[in-house]
């Protein structure tokens, strides 16, 4: 809700100022009645929107949306506020004062919730937080195990911001760098930058400061900057949370970067799978326009921006830098040569400066808080903290924040908090399509960029999934091939036909048909495609398989030798009939489309072992449940 | 017929300022507005931005969003993201192609519903998880996508 009035700043002095009027307004605000609904695209799926209009309906029904004062005209009693991470117990729903938070709140609850906790100030029982750690019920999210044992740097103000509103981000300190920077030489942000040691979300852990000051030395008149949010790794789900729940850490990290290396121009590339996070940060632009933050001559400086969003059109490859820009010319995404460095020749061959959203999230608390409260999170070479996306079956899923460093173990237990189907998780897939499956030994290392990649693994965007003991590696890493085979662009022949032909061999390991030259072949085939593939994605496509060859070879070698020992492969099961349970009515014989039951009356059916295609119909049609499938 | 789409592709055009460099957008939009991107229209916008027809075919068929072929009105994206893969997303494509009768990448005849497998929807702690024309439906179950998919056949029917 963006106000109508005009608000444009020219000088810096006078934004401050206003800041400071914001910053004890959201104070008040925040001792006052009203009502948080997340409408992030996780909670969006469970219902939030529809709970939204619920509680505006019911608000004004009430006459509450009058007696209840405001502090300006966008004081709404009820507002939206963007992710917080917690999708898994969506929608969640917030009341202030009191901070009591609701989970898996449905339409039907918004009445007593208004009565109960918004009027008197009473929590309802049944619909808090069972913190899975503790066990107890949980009134205020801050207090949940889950929030508590993590460290928010860029995640700040858990359920209470509203994340698109430029006033509410300005009201916690936002735009306030930028304030700041436009009268610092510009060489002084890059040294701040480079003391801090950021270095790149995206995967790769590039440090951030010398990307700039490449681009900061490379001649032209024409620069660009561009966000990279197309975040295509299958379970990562990061940026997409931040571009939602504060897109406007971004546009400022974006438009502080853009001051530094003198770019005029900037586009943030953002996936069309995430229409939520385009809508929000276009709206962000349009406020920062609106706000003299962004357009020509910002905050009266001689310094012009201009930032347009260009939506991706389903292309993992594009994630890859070069990709990328081929995509915002408008072309196929697929990657070329580096040297030349974007930083050198980018965007229709001009200095450009990619860097991840996350990336682009950290700058202006950098420049607000310091050099020195930056880097009291983390260790040493990987300073500050990392968002990841924490998927499988565990007691509670989401997006994180700890700082680098943290144990994996430490985020399954004492974040997540365990499983919740009660097995043993067996492995940890971290970094997508380009990263490793590690095993319970490894649960104990610090992550961290250099700790990760001395173990074959990577950050990559910061995907972590819990694989349980009843899953099977093998499958796992069939299932990584399959995805980057059909996104390898094709433009290079190591990754084209090299996932391809992994691709095979691991279908035959899933499907029983492998030999022990088989797995010799795949860890060739997977040693060229790393080495002689040109872009990141070909690079990286085979360590889900290099790293489940290293640390659950002996799953591989039981499929050899004629067994799935997670039994999730199905081409190791047979169904058989039982003889006891089986009353010869020749149901499953008929529906069989294989032909391969046969039996006469008075004695049981067989199943012809060698004719079954194992599509399981016979058991949909059994009445006497006496087919199983079994091995 | 013919004239009328060129009409709203002539609309999409002058939108983003005839720029070759807004061709993917411009793709999307047509793609939501004609649920495919008809031949003719491709080389209409050849013409139009002076691109050949040869390389904005090389795009549609490089992005996953474009389709040469007509999608369902009813367009099914199931989720095989890594967390969705996991929580048994196969097995709902296979409750899908038992209740419509259709493969991922295929239409239905009557061109009502199509179904696509995709990468990742960032929906994974809803996994698994499927999105039927931009509502997204998470942890799901064989009989709930039954229901959802039921549910959506009786609204036709009225």
């Amino acid at each position: 809700m963006t106000t109508t009035t005009e608000k444009r700043f020219d000088n810096a002095q006078e934004i401050i100022k206003y800041i400071d009027a914001l910053k004890a307004k959201k104070e008040k605000k925040l001792q006052k009645k009203s009502i948080y609904v997340c409408v992030g695209t996780g909670c969006t799926a469970s219902g939030s929107r529809k709970v939204y209009a619920k509680f505006v309906d019911v608000i004004k029904q009430k006459g509450l949306d009058v007696a209840i004062e405001k502090i300006d005209d966008d004081d709404e009693p009820v507002k939206r506020t963007g992710c917080c991470g917690l999708c898994s117990l969506g929608p969640l729903v917030k009341v202030m004062p009191s901070g009591i938070t609701y989970s898996h709140v449905t339409v039907d609850d918004v009445e007593e919730i208004v009565e109960k906790t918004l009027v008197n100030g009473e929590s309802i029982e049944r619909l808090l937080l069972t913190d899975p750690i503790s066990h107890q019920k949980v009134e205020r999210l801050e207090d949940a195990t889950f929030f508590k044992n993590q460290t928010f740097y860029i995640m700040n103000e858990i359920g209470k911001s509203e994340c698109e509103s430029i006033e509410d981000y300005m009201a916690r300190g936002g735009y306030l760098s930028l304030a700041k920077v436009l009268s610092m030489d510009r060489k002084e942000i890059i040294e701040i930058i480079k003391a801090s040691g950021l270095r790149g979300r995206g995967g790769g852990g590039f440090p951030t400061g010398l990307k700039w000051e490449a681009a900061y030395n490379s001649k032209g008149d024409i620069k660009y900057i561009v966000c990279n949010a197309d975040e295509g790794d299958p379970g990562a789900f990061m940026n997409r949370t931040l571009l939602e729940r504060d897109p406007h850490s971004v546009l400022e990290g974006m438009i502080i970067a853009a001051y530094a290396i003198g770019a005029q121009e900037g586009y943030a590339y953002i996936r069309a799978e995430y229409p939520i996070a385009v809508e929000m940060f276009n709206k962000a632009i349009e406020s920062a326009k609106e706000y003299g933050l962004l357009g020509d001559n910002i905050l009266g400086t001689d310094f012009s921006l201009d930032i347009h969003v260009k939506e991706g059109a389903g292309a993992f490859v594009c994630g890859e830098e070069t990709a990328l820009l081929s995509s915002i010319e408008g072309k196929r995404g697929t990657p070329r040569p580096r040297p030349p460095f974007p930083a050198q020749a980018g965007l229709w061959g001009k200095p450009t400066l990619i860097n991840n959203v996350e990336t682009y999230g950290n700058v202006a608390k950098i420049l607000r808080d310091g050099v020195e409260s930056y880097r009291t999170r983390g260790v040493q070479k990987s300073p500050g903290t990392k968002m990841f996306s924490v998927t499988g079956p565990l007691n509670l899923t989401g997006i994180i924040e700890v700082q680098f460093g943290t144990t994996l173990r430490y985020i399954l237990e004492n974040i997540c908090g365990g499983t919740s189907n009660g097995r043993r998780i067996k492995a940890i897939q971290i970094g997508g399509p380009s990263g490793a499956c590690l095993p319970e030994e490894l649960f104990d290392l610090p992550l961290d960029y250099d700790t990760l990649k001395s173990v074959g693994a990577m950050v990559g965007s910061g995907g972590i999934v819990a694989i349980t003991d009843d899953r099977c590696m093998v499958e796992v890493a069939r299932f990584f091939l399959d995805f980057t085979k059909r996104e390898s662009c094709g433009k290079c022949v190591p990754c084209r036909e090299g996932t391809m032909q992994a691709y095979n061999i691991l279908e035959k390991f899933t499907q029983g048909k492998a030999t022990y030259e088989d797995l010799e072949t795949l860890e060739y085939v997977s040693e060229i495609v790393r080495t002689a593939s040109l872009c990141g994605l070909g690079k990286t496509a085979p360590n889900p398989i290099v790293s489940t060859l290293k640390y659950f070879k002996e799953e591989y070698i039981e499929h050899i030798e004629g067994k799935c020992p997670s039994g999730m492969c199905t081409a190791f099961k047979k169904y058989i009939i039982s003889p006891e349970k089986c009353k010869s009515c020749s149901l499953c014989a008929r529906s069989c489309p294989n032909g391969a039951i046969s039996g006469e009356r008075g004695k049981p059916y067989v199943i012809d072992q060698d004719k079954c295609v194992k599509c399981g119909l016979c058991v949909t049609k059994c009445k006497f449940g006496a087919i199983e499938l079994v091995g | 017929m013919l004239t009328r789409s060129f009409d709203k592709v002539e609309d999409i055009l002058e939108k983003y300022g005839y720029r070759k460099e807004m061709l993917i957008k411009i793709l999307l939009e047509i793609q939501h507005e004609y649920r495919h991107i008809p031949r003719e229209v491709v080389n209409y916008i050849g013409v139009a931005l002076g691109i050949p027809p040869a390389k904005i075919y090389g795009v549609i068929t490089f992005y996953s969003q474009f389709s040469l072929n007509p999608k369902g009105e009813y367009t099914i994206m199931i989720c095989d993201g890594t967390a969705c893969h996991m929580e048994g997303s196969m097995n709902l494509v296979k409750v899908i192609e038992e209740e419509i009768g259709i493969r991922p990448g295929e239409v239905t005849q009557d061109l009502k519903f199509s179904l696509d497998k995709v990468g990742c929807l960032g929906a994974c702690a809803l996994a698994p998880a499927m999105v039927i024309n931009g509502e997204v439906y998470g942890k799901l179950t064989p009989d709930k996508v039954r229901e959802i998919l039921r549910n959506i056949k009786e609204r036709k029917a009225e």
